[in-house]
């Protein structure tokens, strides 16, 4: 079976994180997540916490969840592009 | 334009800083202490004759023809071997000095051929100068005595010829081969008369003895005796331009020595600060690629990839282009399209493609093959240095008492750096070369070279440089090796604390994970102690710390080994990542990274973003984009469908082929952009044909940040300079882009990137290069880095705990194997498989240890069958003891071997950057290629049929 790539990548951020100090853990690896992973990555990932699959999550990474942005807006809300603004 | 003549001033410069004053031919001429007369001389722009010696290696005074006279000195000795003097009085041309000049010339010709005008070296030939220079008119002695004449000539090497009949035995070129490249392949056999010059033993030529072909001797060689073959075929050259190499990331300059629009040769440029007139046998010679009948020069279509290509006009091809992105983000959202730029391309060039991802595309869909080598580089050094480069320039190694290296392979991967370094650890006579601590599983050719042995081979299990790399921490911590006083000024104190007590646990002794690493405790403290303690120690690494599961992790580890012990921030010490490609540096620092503007600066920091909003006219995205493994992730979910690829082959160089490929085949579009009709181009709709780095104009930022310019020697066979193919994409998609010359394009990033602020093509033409930081703060760039403090203000400590990778052997996959590359042949071989390179590696083999082989019945050169969780592939049997029981490595340079079927997708936590030199396998003897390279040829064979244009009514 096909790993689930997302929560492995998730738990291998955990597992660098599980070394911090206490306290750090879950922020570091949310900083992490915020800082490199698409929105389309992070939406999959919360709608596997949401949905309630979590068991093979990192409790590092559970904790992590309330401080990961959640992809607000679709892509074509938060940037214009040139094409549109020469299109009209 | 005109032929560059560079100055030989015979003898090496000084280094001393006590100067010398003394009077040559009248002339009153100040040098510094242990200069030679000779140079003294040239200094003076007065040129004493000479052959035996020149500038690239130290005196040797054999030929006698550089002799002068002394004031208050008997005899006449040799301008090379005699050192200045305070108060000398010097002549260098008198009627006694004359005599014996033209006496010496006169024995020299008359068993040399007379054949000067069909000589290769007619016009570039020093003992046709000296000839002229001493005046020599009559050979007394005739032509009819015993003699050289008439041997044959060796042939063996694909790029020059060696012949002996034109050999003055100068001995240049042994010694070119011995003091600047290393190898002492070549050597002076028989005495007197008989003197010859031999390569390897009595029964080698050139090709079979130890030579590299790195070119060095032919460079030195003041006749025809050693003469690349393009000249004997073309002639000599008639104009120069300096640039810089496009192969590895050392960036060596040269002259591209030209008649009119054909290159004739690449010679290198002493001027050049990376390579300091050396070369190897790609940069030097392997050209061919760039005139190789399968380079595609027009455009081609398709609608999908199962059909033939379809020549087309560069106006059709980028319409139909355009059109597709356009649609793709209609139907499937702004985000379903991306690029990647490419570490062989110029910065300006990579700079546009990422430009127009971000402002054209609307998206952060932006990645580069960095991703695949060097990422973890970037994480590692930004997160506990601030910035994700080397700290130092390749000067400093000749100040450096023990060097560490660290998964990298020098004298194949960066052989120009290599001989620098390998230089640095013979020494000189007074003077004992450095340390040398080797970190490797194979034993690579620099743990024992002539001259050189490795005082210490940590030979450690493939995928446990952390636990190796934490235990060297212990030692320095637990035997109080660490440099506080460096520590307490220019680190984070608590966090050095809370590191230290970290790696102080008994679970990182040497002991505890000597099971794991598989080197004795006793040689790891040995190791750890000599670099603490050695004075100044560099840290030098490669792919095999980064293409790891914990990749990241090992970077850090090395940057806080750096900080522990001070060496940091002065000459001879550092942390020095080797890069792959000529322009990984570069592309990294262009903002190639999809969270990365360029610089390094975060996408979602508001005030970066603006300064290029304000300048692009759009608004950008502030989330991060996808990266290239994800990119393959989303066409297989199918959210992602159209990419453009520059200059990167990411089927045949990505791990994980059969992944790679279902995530091509999902796509809509695939723009390839490449010299050739590359293994990714078997899956792409539009090729646009690419130009190769003689054909433009730009900059390459090699390894020690180095920005050099790369100078257009001919006009694109292509039609375009590959940022011009970029700009009518771009504009084609309704983009506002009309760069007229790169430098307009290096003039944008200097004034949106503060680490590039003062870099100008005018600065680059001043100065030869720089290296950046180059702005206000360091006006003409900045040759070492964290000098009097680091980029992020104090040095970070971070905690870095050894995780085993997944990738575990077991009794299915019992062998690990390990990837690397060849001195012949460069990174997929895209461009080496096109040249006469091919001679030295025709194709991949797998090394594997003789126990191993017997347990298994192979023999050297059979087919084995090389299977891991991943796929399987046939390849070739090479026994060797490099390697240790239990490990075998190949090359990946050849698509055949399909390497990447085997490999997994495993990657680094950090960065995704894939776990290319840990791969569980089994082999198994074979009878050749397997179903699937016998299938995947036929799909190359089917792919890549072209339709010609239909000529027009």
């Amino acid at each position: 079976m096909e790993r689930d790539k997302l929560v492995y990548m998730a738990n291998q951020i955990a597992k660098f994180f599980e070394s911090a100090p206490e306290g750090a853990r879950s922020q570091g690896v949310a900083d992490h997540i915020n800082k490199f992973w698409e929105p389309r990555m992070r939406t999959q990932l919360f709608e596997r916490v949401d949905s309630g699959r979590t068991e093979d999550l990192s409790p590092i990474v559970l904790g992590a969840m309330p401080s990961i942005r959640r992809p607000a807006a679709p892509l074509e809300e938060r940037a214009s592009k040139q094409a549109d603004e020469h299109a009209s | 334009m005109s032929l560059i003549q560079e100055i030989d001033y015979g003898t090496p410069a000084s280094t001393a800083e006590k100067t010398v004053t003394l009077t040559i031919d009248g002339n009153e001429v100040t040098v510094p202490e242990g200069t030679s007369l000779m140079r003294a001389a040239m200094d003076a722009g007065i040129q004493v004759p000479k052959l035996c010696a020149t500038d690239m290696m130290d005196a040797f005074g054999s030929c006698r023809l550089c002799v002068v006279e002394i004031e208050g000195r008997n005899g006449t000795p040799a301008s090379c071997t005699t050192p200045v003097a305070e108060g000398m009085k010097v002549s260098t041309q008198n009627e006694r000095l004359k005599k014996i000049r033209k006496g010496v010339m006169e024995l020299y010709i008359s068993d040399h051929p007379l054949d000067c005008l069909t000589c290769a070296a007619n016009g570039d030939c020093e003992l046709q100068d000296m000839a002229g220079a001493v005046g020599l008119r009559e050979v007394r002695y005739g032509y009819e005595g015993e003699n050289h004449l008439g041997k044959e000539k060796d042939l063996s090497n694909p790029y020059f010829q060696f012949d002996p009949s034109k050999c003055i035995v100068c001995s240049r070129c042994v010694r070119a081969c011995n003091e600047v490249q290393g190898t002492f392949a070549l050597t002076v056999s028989g005495r007197g008369f008989d003197s010859l010059i031999s390569a390897g033993t009595d029964y080698d030529n050139f090709f079979s003895s130890e030579c590299v072909s790195c070119g060095a001797c032919v460079q030195a060689c003041p006749t025809a005796t050693l003469e690349e073959k393009a000249v004997v075929e073309i002639g000599t050259p008639e104009h120069s331009v300096v640039t810089t190499c496009a192969y590895c990331g050392v960036g060596c300059s040269f002259k591209a020595e030209m008649r009119g629009e054909e290159l004739v040769r690449m010679v290198p440029y002493k001027d050049g600060k990376a390579n300091r007139g050396h070369s190897c046998v790609k940069g030097r010679f392997a050209l061919g690629y760039a005139t190789h009948k399968d380079r595609i020069l027009n455009p081609m279509i398709r609608d999908h990839y199962s059909q033939p290509w379809r020549e087309v006009s560069w106006d059709e091809a980028i319409g139909f282009a355009a059109k597709k992105i356009k649609d793709i983000q209609a139907k499937y959202g702004r985000g379903s399209v991306g690029g990647i730029s490419s570490s062989r391309c110029t910065n300006e060039e990579v700079y546009v493609v990422q430009k127009m991802v971000r402002a054209g595309f609307g998206n952060n869909n932006i990645d580069t093959c960095a991703r695949v080598c060097h990422s973890p580089t970037g994480y590692g050094l930004n997160s506990t240095y601030g910035t994700s480069a080397g700290t130092q320039d390749f000067d400093s190694v000749e100040d450096t008492d023990v060097i560490l290296v660290i998964g990298a392979n020098p004298t194949d991967g960066h052989p120009v750096f290599a001989s620098r370094m390998k230089k640095r650890l013979r020494g000189k006579p007074g003077e004992e070369g450095a340390k040398l601590i080797v970190i490797d599983p194979r034993r690579i050719d620099l743990v024992k070279t002539p001259h050189i042995e490795a005082d210490h081979h940590l030979a450690l299990k493939p995928g446990t440089n952390v636990a190796m790399l934490t235990a060297l921490a212990h030692v320095i911590v637990t035997e109080g090796l660490v440099n506080e006083e460096f520590v307490r000024e220019r680190c984070e104190w608590d966090e050095f604390q809370d590191w230290a007590a970290f790696v102080a646990d008994e679970r990182h002794s040497p002991e505890a994970v000597e099971s794991v690493t598989g080197v004795p405790a006793e040689e790891v403290r040995k190791a750890a102690r000599l670099y603490a303690t050695g004075g100044n120690a560099a840290i030098y690494y490669g792919l095999g710390v980064t293409e790891h599961s914990q990749g990241s992790t090992s970077v850090i580890a090395i940057a806080n080994l750096a900080m522990a012990t001070g060496n940091i921030g002065r000459r001879g010490v550092g942390v020095n990542p080797l890069r792959g490609q000529n322009n990984v540096q570069g592309s990294c620092d262009m903002g190639s990274f999809p969270h990365e503007l360029p610089g390094y600066r975060h996408i979602s920091n508001d005030a970066v973003r603006e300064t290029f909003e304000e300048l692009w006219g759009v608004k950008l995205d502030n989330e991060p984009g996808l990266r290239i493994p994800n990119m393959f992730d989303a066409a297989v979910e199918g959210t992602f469908k159209g990419l453009y690829c520059q200059g990167e082959d990411i089927l045949q160089s990505d791990p994980d082929t059969k992944h790679v490929s279902a995530g091509l085949e999902a796509l809509e579009l695939l723009i390839v952009h490449d010299l050739f009709l590359n293994e990714t181009a078997n899956y792409a709709n539009v090729f646009l044909p690419g130009s190769s780095f003689l054909e433009k104009n730009g900059t390459f930022t090699n390894a020690e940040r180095r920005i050099n310019r790369v100078r257009k020697v001919m006009a694109p066979k292509n039609g375009y300079e590959d940022w011009e193919v970029t700009q009518l994409l771009a504009q084609a998609i309704g983009m506002d882009m009309n760069y007229a010359h790169p430098s307009e394009i290096m003039a944008e990033i200097a004034a949106t990137t503060p680490s590039f602020a003062n870099v100008t093509y005018d600065l680059l033409d001043e100065k030869g290069s720089v290296q950046w930081p180059c702005n206000d703060q360091f006006p003409e760039g900045a040759p070492i880095m964290h000098v009097d403090g680091f980029m992020r203000g104090r040095g970070k400590f971070i905690r870095t705990e050894y995780v085993a990778t997944d990738e575990r052997t077991g009794p299915r996959f019992p062998l690990l194997l390990t990837t690397g590359r060849i001195l012949s042949q460069y990174n997929v071989g895209a461009q080496t498989r096109r040249t006469g390179n091919v001679v030295w590696h025709d194709q991949d083999l797998l090394e594997i240890h003789p126990h191993d082989a017997e347990q298994r019945g192979v023999r050297d050169g059979d087919w084995v069958k090389l299977q891991s969780r991943a796929g399987e592939t046939s390849i070739k049997a090479k026994i060797t003891d490099r390697v240790a029981p239990g490990v075998v490595y190949t090359t990946f340079h050849h698509p055949m071997t399909q390497a990447n079927v085997i490999t997994t997708d495993f990657s680094d936590w950090a960065t995704n950057c894939p776990e290319y030199k840990v791969t569980a396998v089994q082999i198994s003897p074979s009878n050749g290629p397997t179903d699937w390279q016998e299938d995947y040829r036929e799909l190359t064979m089917e792919s890549r049929r072209i339709m010609p244009a239909e000529a027009a009514e």
